[in-house]
């Protein structure tokens, strides 16, 4: 039974792509409530579109997508997070950018509005800001416990963020993050964007992951459209997916063993990370791919000598990525950092549906190249690895492992790279159309969903990031650890703050 | 680890020659620096990193410059945790209004003399970002910029030619 058809509602949306949307009413939207807090389905997002709110629900097992709309009464909607915590911090952005209230909520504190924007609700009914209260933090009140705040300016190469510990010695006892500070209003920006202009912004919500955020976008202006896109094109977008994950994942099994102060293994796999950048610029002309994927296909096709490039460059990792694995797995003071540090069980990542290394490390086995799966993925061989501890150590092991997946990825790409054309043309819609695209970027999985108008333009994009969902498990991770190891959580991690931001 | 180590010592070198300064760079640093400036830091200078903004594509690369083959610090810059150590402060980002204060801070808290090198497209004056209501623009509207270093993202390339226009300045 298709997910949508367990949920009560009253109408279907008549150019929803590729999975359906239906306008429900409190019935409904609480029997999705419900599934969701019972885990019959994992919630993909929760956003804003003033006066109504929609709701994706993602049925694992079946990679069945649903999405249900709820038109709020004065402005006010149930809340999910009364029975769903996950949904709370996409509550809370509701609340902060769309003035719409979830009734019942646990928390109705602002995110992502810290006080400093000339407009409230800026995608909803704007009014002028007033002088904001001081933001209270979450109290921890006990004998011996301290404060250490720190950010929104970190210390490193890093994004900015607000972390608050509470600490009782060296041991954390409470994490809260505070985040927005790279909030760019990239949604009001979509509104009424050409779609090329939509697809720039689009790759630029998160840079590290500017590929897959492309690849989604692309996915849902073809599904509203109902656009086919050439066999070669598909196949060059997974390669430069695959690409994107090689480099990301290189630096980050360095970054976390720098943070265990072992800068070997940042020096080694930084030169990986560089090759592979090299390579990607050879065969696309940009070192981070950016802009190369787009509606209807891709912008360029690889250059004539990529393909011996990648070649060079596989075969260079497959020498030197084995020995820096077997050192990894033979440092035991590296090993004494990582293992059993920042664990998060593997309940919580079910119920918060956590995708990417964080999910798969806690034993959640999802992949959206899998399931709901998506071209030319089908068509090719890989393995999804997961483990079940949960630990630093374990989001360690599942690059590693997926590392030598996407390898796998790229050779096959390259022998079976079809001819043809990249790119189909766009016709535009003459009426309203809507989309909904999945792709799985090097930390999880990144959803965007999107009204185009009958000009062509974007009348409204919401893009949410992994990282949703992964954040707050890193409140969880550090819990009843030492404040020096918060470092190694965190970019074991490696949430996005730019594509949580907007 | 001791075969990796050894390697590392007999096989040849990554590090790739320096580039040549910049040429606009250099035209653009010719108003602002100093000869004071010049005398006291000599050819080294300390580098802190603020994002006021930016989507981390410019973080990737400027993370890059301390890769084997970009090696930066042989020139005397190296990266610093705080910005009471800096010399020079690598801004990245369009500045959005919830960073503006923070990056503010930042730069008072940085000792003179001292240099604001602006990284990015977005950085210059909002880039793709300019108008949002949530963008102040780029890093001259909250903090005096030296020298801007564009591109989307700017290569580790670009951002060594950058710098090392700023070091010709500062000798």
């Amino acid at each position: 039974m298709a997910l949508i058809d367990s949920i009560k509602h009253s109408a279907t949306a008549k150019a929803h792509r590729p999975w359906p949307r239906v306008v429900v009413g409190d019935d409904g939207w609480k029997k999705a409530i419900d599934l969701l807090a019972r885990g019959r389905c994992t919630l993909l997002g929760l956003w804003g579109d003033a006066p109504d709110v929609h709701m994706a629900l993602l049925d694992e097992k079946a990679g069945d997508i649903a999405v249900v709309s709820y038109a709020c009464k004065d402005g006010q909607y149930p809340s999910v997070a009364a029975r769903h915590p996950p949904a709370l911090r996409l509550e809370r952005a509701i609340g902060s950018l769309f003035g719409l209230e979830a009734v019942g909520t646990p928390d109705a504190r602002p995110w992502l509005d810290l006080g400093f924007w000339d407009v409230r609700h800026p995608l909803g009914k704007r009014a002028r800001a007033q002088k904001p209260a001081p933001y209270a933090f979450l109290p921890a009140e006990g004998e011996g416990l301290h404060q250490i705040p720190v950010g929104p300016v970190h210390a490193g190469i890093i994004e900015p963020g607000h972390f608050r510990f509470t600490a009782n010695g060296e041991h954390v006892v409470r994490l809260e993050q505070r985040l927005g500070y790279v909030h760019k209003g990239i949604e009001s920006l979509m509104d009424g964007a050409s779609l090329d202009e939509a697809a720039k912004l689009a790759g630029r919500t998160s840079g590290d992951s500017t590929v897959a955020y492309s690849y989604a976008f692309a996915q849902a202006v073809e599904a509203a459209l109902q656009l086919d896109v050439p066999p070669r094109a598909a196949y060059l977008r997974a390669l430069m997916a695959e690409l994107e994950r090689l480099a990301n994942h290189f630096g980050d099994i360095g970054a976390i063993c720098n943070d265990a102060s072992f800068t070997l293994m940042h020096a080694q796999t930084g030169i990986l990370r560089e090759r592979t950048l090299r390579a990607a610029e050879a065969c696309f002309g940009h070192r981070l791919m950016m802009d190369m994927i787009v509606p209807g296909g891709v912008a360029r096709d690889i250059a004539p000598e990529g393909p011996a490039q990648l070649r060079a460059l596989l075969a260079d990792v497959r020498i030197v990525f084995p020995r820096l694995i077997e050192l990894y797995d033979n440092t035991a003071s590296l090993l004494d950092r990582t293992v059993t540090t920042g664990i998060v069980k593997p309940a919580l990542v079910r119920r918060f549906g956590a995708g990417g290394t964080i999910g798969r490390a806690s034993g959640r086995d999802f992949d959206a190249r899998r399931k709901p799966g998506y071209a030319p993925y089908g068509e090719l061989k890989f393995d999804v690895p997961v483990l079940e501890e949960g630990d630093v150590n374990a989001r360690v092991w599942i690059r590693i492992r997926e590392v030598e997946q996407s390898l796998a990825l790229i050779e096959q790409i390259l022998s079976r790279l079809p001819e043809g054309t990249t790119r189909a043309p766009i016709k535009a819609s003459a009426r309203f159309c809507e989309g909904l695209g999945v792709a799985e970027a090097f930390r999880g999985d990144v959803l965007i969903w999107l009204r185009l108008d009958g000009t062509g333009r974007v009348a409204r994009c919401h893009l949410r990031d992994a990282s949703w969902f992964q954040w707050p498990l890193l409140e969880a991770a550090i819990e009843g650890n030492i404040v020096a190891d918060f470092p190694l959580c965190n970019k074991s991690f490696n949430c996005s703050y730019s594509g949580h931001d907007l | 680890m001791r075969r990796t180590l050894f390697e590392n010592i007999t096989q040849r070198v990554l590090t790739e020659p320096a580039p040549a300064p910049d040429e606009a760079a250099l035209a653009e640093l010719a108003k602002s620096v100093d000869r004071a400036a010049r005398a006291k830091l000599g050819r080294s200078l300390s580098i802190r990193q603020v994002d006021a903004g930016s989507c981390n594509g410019c973080e990737l690369e400027i993370h890059a410059l301390n890769n084997a083959f970009y090696d930066l610090e042989r020139f005397g810059l190296r990266f610093v945790a705080s910005p009471r150590h800096a010399d020079v402060l690598m801004v990245t980002g369009p500045v959005t209004k919830n960073m503006r204060e923070a990056l503010l801070r930042t730069y008072n808290a940085t000792p003179d003399p001292k240099w604001v090198v602006a990284v990015g497209t977005c950085a210059v004056d909002g880039g793709i970002f300019a108008g949002s209501y949530a963008v102040a623009g780029g890093v001259e509207e909250a903090i005096p910029v030296d020298l801007h270093i564009r591109g989307c993202p700017p290569s580790p390339a670009e951002l060594l030619q950058g710098l090392i226009a700023l070091l010709e300045h500062a000798r």
